[in-house]
Order: structure tokens, then sequence, then C-alpha cells
């Protein structure tokens, strides 16, 4: 099987896993909300309404899709593809797992595009192309709210995407290199970035919220001001694409502060207790639990931080990200620096 | 025509239709929208020629920073008189098609003075990673670098007090 094949499969999958967790997440959203809210949540459809998200997409296929008159109709049409298809494509560079050793001794690495020299840069390079989906929804819809709701969400992913560059900066240099597979082995046995890079998790965990426009950070679909902000004029599964968009950007982003911070597939101690060597499919399968394990917290923590922090003013945001997060990344960065030139 | 090959022509050739996009677009976001397309077809080319670093670094600052400002200006301006710029400074456009044409003749001559340097050489594949961008940075360029900093500083510097003048 020539290695085009064999990616072009790998990607089918990781494009079918991201949208099902995606779908799988819209659920957990609510039934996560509904209990921090003391509610009850989606229980009709399905066993504990877990055919929820089915009939939720059922409805946006078969709902009209409307068009506002004098709106830039290619463009309209474009935006959302933009958005699920930047969200979508930053999985290539996400390893869940090492590798699997064949019967002819190559290594069948899991993720799409192992070993990618610039990983993680590849991630920041698309997560600021996301912003184009927004801007481009919001313009198109001749619609002043979608405007402001696109003009909002460029400013702020521009600001916090300078923190998050920066907090990545400072792991970087601790892990010495910008392949993901790399980072990870970089962390193994349990010395997770995390450790040494405390403040620069904190940095890149909240510029990730600002990034993926959820809350405390969701201002440019904040509903109070701005109706709904970019897709005031989106309906069917366009809206739903955008929907989508922000779930697998959620998936994404806590994939990759696993795979930067927590070790990625990394557990100390459990493989070698267990048995399982590298390269086994017992020790890919448990690899992979680890990861989706660290990444289900961080997506339980995106959820639960949404409905417990109400949302920040324009000019706070503002301030967080050039006056407290910026400085604070800088500070890491030389702070970092110093330790490792002495150190090593 | 191996895979490399038949990627780097859809690219070129995706390249220069975006790039026609940019210059004929009378609607500016359309414009900028070409641009963008042209930033990421470039990006494709470089990968082809094995400088990855370089592609991620086209599409991180100028399609993810450069050009979002841009178009955060166009829409924060609301451009729309387009139709006012229409046939203006012709001693400029004659210009520019001078600058153009020399630039032209410097690529011909450049390619047909060294025949050997068409194809990639294996060393060059060298050439595109991270490490070997960030050594000659830290290296032997490190005065350029720096100095081409201090001039980004000077520009920030002077950008903020032109912005804060009315305030004082």
């Amino acid at each position: 099987m020539s290695s085009l094949v064999l990616t072009l499969i790998k990607g089918a999958i990781a494009l079918n896993v991201a949208l099902v967790v995606a779908a799988a997440l819209v659920y957990l959203e609510r039934r996560i909300s509904a209990w921090i809210q003391y509610r009850i949540g989606p229980n009709r459809v399905g066993p504990f309404g877990l055919l929820q998200p089915l009939a939720d997409v059922l409805k946006l296929y078969t709902k009209e899709d409307i068009v506002p008159y004098n709106a830039s109709k290619p463009f309209h049409r474009i935006a959302p593809i933009i958005s699920i298809a930047v969200a979508l494509s930053v999985l290539c560079v996400i390893a869940p797992a090492s590798y699997l050793l064949l019967d002819d001794g190559t290594k069948l690495f899991i993720a799409v595009a192992p070993n990618v020299n610039v990983g993680l840069l590849f991630y920041l390079a698309l997560s600021s192309i996301g912003v184009y989906g927004i801007v481009l929804a919001g313009w198109s819809s001749n619609n002043k709210y979608s405007l402001l709701g696109g003009l909002r969400s460029s400013a702020q992913m521009i600001s916090y995407e300078l923190a998050m560059g920066l907090a990545a900066v400072a792991a970087v240099m601790v892990s010495g290199s910008l392949d993901m597979n790399q980072i990870i082995a970089s962390q193994s046995g349990g010395r997770w970035n995390i450790w040494f890079q405390p403040l620069g998790f904190l940095i890149f965990l909240v510029a990730s919220f600002a990034e993926t426009n959820r809350a405390p950070f969701d201002l440019p679909e904040a509903e109070p001001e701005l109706v709904g902000g970019y897709h005031t004029e989106y309906s069917g599964m366009k809206f739903g694409l955008f929907y989508l968009a922000e779930y697998a950007n959620m998936f994404t982003a806590s994939a990759v502060m696993t795979t930067l911070y927590l070790g990625g597939y990394d557990m100390p101690f459990l493989p070698t207790l267990l048995g399982l060597q590298e390269g086994t499919l017992p020790r890919v399968l448990f690899e992979l639990a680890v990861f989706v394990g660290k990444v289900s917290v961080l997506l339980f923590l995106f959820i639960w931080v949404r409905w417990t922090l109400p949302r920040f003013r324009y000019d706070q945001l503002m301030n967080l990200g050039w006056r407290v997060l910026l400085p604070l990344g800088l500070a890491n960065i030389v702070i970092t620096g110093a330790i490792v030139f002495f150190v090593r | 025509m191996s895979l490399q090959v038949a990627l780097f022509f859809l690219f070129g050739i995706g390249a220069i239709a975006s790039a026609i996009g940019t210059i004929t677009r009378r609607n500016p976001v359309a414009a900028a929208v070409n641009l963008i397309v042209h930033f990421f077809m470039l990006a494709g080319l470089y990968l082809t020629l094995q400088a990855q670093f370089l592609a991620i670094l086209q599409i991180l600052v100028y399609a993810g920073a450069i050009m979002v400002l841009v178009v955060f200006v166009i829409m924060l301006l609301n451009l729309g008189n387009e139709e006012a710029l229409r046939e203006q400074f012709t001693l400029r456009k004659v210009l520019g098609a001078a600058i153009a044409a020399i630039f032209m003749l410097q690529l011909g001559v450049l390619f047909n003075a060294s025949p050997s340097q068409r194809y990639l050489s294996p060393a060059a594949a060298s050439l595109g990673t991270a490490e070997s961008i960030g050594q000659a940075l830290f290296t032997t360029y490190l005065f350029p670098f720096e100095a081409i900093s201090l001039l980004l500083l000077a520009a920030l510097v002077g950008a903020i007090i032109l912005a804060k003048r009315k305030v004082e």
C-alpha cells in the first residue's frame, strides 16, 4: 500500500472521528450545562437523549436555507466552508498515539501526517486562518450585527494569537522541537511540560478559549448585543457548519494542549507495569485511551467554564490580551530561556 | 509526471490565477480574498520545494496576520467607492509597468545564466527546515536580523505616536 493511499485512509478516519466527536460534544455540552444549572437537559430522543445530535443534524438539513437579499452570495456560501475546513485540517498533525510496528519492521505512525518538521506552527497558522470564515460571514451577510461580530472576532483573534504563540515558544524551548511526535517524546515518563511551564499552560489555555470563540470570550456572537453575531443571517446546514466548527475547534485545541503540555499519549509507569511493548497493538490502544482521557478532561473544562463564567466586556478582553497575557508570555520566554541555557 | 511535479503545476497555475484575480477585482474584499488564496498557493509551491518552514511562515505571517488586518481595515472603512479610483495615476501605472518589465528581464537572465540551479539539489532540502533557518538567522545573519527587528520596533513606535497624537 503506497504511503499516499495510507495517508488518505488515515485522513478519512480522522475526519470521521472528529465529526462524531463534534456531534457528541454538542450533546455533552447540553447535558453538562443542564447538570450545572440543575436542569434535566435533552432526554427524549433515544436512551438518555443520546440520539439528540442526530435529530439536530436532520433538522438543520431539512431547514430552509435563507440567503439575505443584497448579501454577497459567493462569500456568504464559502464562509462556513472555510470555518469547518480549517477546523478539521488541523487534525492531520495531531498524534493520538505513537506507532504500530509492522511485521516487515516498518513503523506505521498513527498520526495522519507524522513527524512534520513544523507541526506546531501548522496548528498556529491554520488557527489564524480560521478567522476568515467568521470575518467573511460577517461582511457578506450585509447586516450590521454580523459585521460587528466579524470585526470583533478578527481583533480578538489577532490579539490572542500573539499570546498563544509566545506561550508555545516557551514550551518548544523546553521540548526542543516543533514536531508533535518529538514534543510528546520529550515529555515521556511523566516529564510533562505543564510541570515546567505552568504559566505558559495557563496563557495557552486562556488564548485557546479566545481563539475558539468560547465563553467567556464569545463576544463575536454575544447574543444580548449582537443578536447572533456573525451567524445572524445563517440558517440550515450553513449555520450547522459554524456550529460544528466551534466544537471541532474545541476538540483540536484540547488535542494540541494535550500534546504540548500534558505529555500527549504518555502515561508514566503504567505501560511498563502492564507489560505493554512499544509498537504493539495493545500499547497503541492504551495510548489512544490515555490521549482521549486527557483531551476529555480539557473538553469538560471548556464546557464547565462556559456555564460558570460571565462574558467579558470588550475593553476587558483587549486589556487582558495585550496588557496581561502578552507581557506574561514575554516574561515566560525570558525566564524559560535563562533556565534552559543555564541548566542544560 | 510525479505527484510533486503535478502539485507544483497545480499550485503555480493557482498562484497566477489568484494573482490576476487580485489586480482585476473591483470589489476590495474580493481582491483581498484572491490575495489570501495567492499566499496559500505560494505556500504550496514552497512545500513542493521542500521548504516546510517557509511555507508555514507564509501562511502564518501573510495570510494569517497581515491579510487579517487588511481585511479588517477594508471592512471597518466599508470601502465601496472603488469606481472613483479608476483611471487615475497614469504616470504611476507607466512606472509600475516599466519596473515589472525590468523584473521579468532579470528573472529571464537569472534562469538562463545558471541552468544547473534549475533543479533542487539534495542540500536544498535541508535548507528549508526550522533548524537550519534558525541557525542561519542567529549566527551568520544575526546583525541584519537584529537591525530589521529594530526597524520594525521604530515603525511600531511611530504608528503609536501617530495614533495617539490627538490624545496628548
